[in-house]
């Protein structure tokens, strides 16, 4: 096999095994059938603005979480907000956590409202990885002078 | 680029069947405005964005202390997100339905909790359709053949 059909076959696996392991699920595809020659950096811009946007919302949520009273309305927000991006970007196992976070706002659990976090955080880092070396993968797709292949 | 006309400019002004609709984007989710634009560009749109009721009505010239500038103004969709801050989706639909220049522009109103009495209360109001985000190109597709409809039943309404 030479390059190029090593690198597709590997960028094909990798986004398989994401799907798989429910890292991303079918709006993630929704969203690269949206990439095409007029906007070829969408999926990374897209991502790259939900990952600014998450980073901005856990920290905003973990100051509202150390204060002596907690505003659990607050942070119900933020969740609601980080909620609706992670499921418009397919980004499956955030909003699973945020469906959970939700909960122990309305239920005003703060060790509960932390763990989550803790979680949004984990996921946001593995997602990130993930997303990178996908990107990568393309890249050198593109550079050996291949096309990103057409997804599901 | 100057638009040719809207609904309710004169009868003699001239229809370009090949001009692209315009869809005013309401959202105040910057990722979800980001994809919603993409949606509708790659459905060959033109969209407009803004980010809550407010920026909305200003761009329709509609807000309060505004005179209505719909002459210049053509938009063939609407397409707002429920739940948002300051004015929700449903307030902004009653808004526009509420105005002689712009009620006839169909009102979609979107939202990622599916709760019946949310659904009734924006149908009753006048929206032509309810969907559930996240949207998809499906949903961009079969909104833009509403908006050629419209279109087209615009020009024979004409009065």
């Amino acid at each position: 096999m030479d390059v190029l059909s090593q690198l597709q076959r590997q960028l094909a696996d990798f986004l398989a095994s994401l799907y798989r392991e429910g890292f991303v699920d079918d709006q993630f595809t929704q969203l690269q059938k949206l990439q095409d020659e007029s906007s070829p950096d969408f999926v990374m811009e897209v991502v790259s603005l939900f990952f600014e946007d998450c980073e901005k919302l856990v920290n905003n949520m973990a100051k509202v979480l150390e204060q002596q009273v907690v505003d659990f309305k607050q942070v119900d927000s933020h969740v609601h907000q980080l909620k609706g991006s992670s499921s418009s970007i397919g980004a499956a196992r955030i909003r699973n956590v945020c469906i959970a976070f939700k909960t122990f706002c309305e239920a005003q659990n703060r060790e509960g409202c932390l763990r989550c976090l803790q979680q949004v955080n984990h996921e946001h880092a593995q997602l990130k990885a993930n997303l990178q070396s996908l990107f990568t993968l393309e890249r050198q797709i593109v550079a050996a002078g291949g096309s990103v292949p057409a997804m599901q | 680029m100057a638009n040719t006309s809207s609904f309710s400019s004169s009868p003699s002004t001239k229809f370009s069947f090949d001009e692209k609709p315009h869809v005013l984007a309401v959202d105040d989710n910057l990722i979800d405005r980001k994809v919603i634009e993409r949606l509708f560009i790659n459905s060959t749109c033109k969209v407009t964005t803004a980010e809550n009721g407010k920026r909305a009505l200003e761009y329709l010239g509609l807000a309060d202390g505004q005179h209505p500038n719909h002459n210049d103004l053509k938009v063939n969709l609407i397409i707002t997100d429920y739940s948002m801050p300051g004015m929700t989706g449903y307030e902004l639909l009653k808004r526009i339905k509420e105005s002689p220049t712009m009620k006839e522009i169909p009102v979609v109103v979107v939202s990622s909790e599916n709760i019946p009495t949310r659904i009734n209360q924006c149908m009753q109001g006048g929206a032509q359709e309810f969907l559930l985000k996240p949207l998809q190109l499906s949903d961009a597709t079969k909104l833009r053949c509403h908006i050629k409809k419209a279109i087209t039943r615009g020009v024979c309404r004409r009065r």
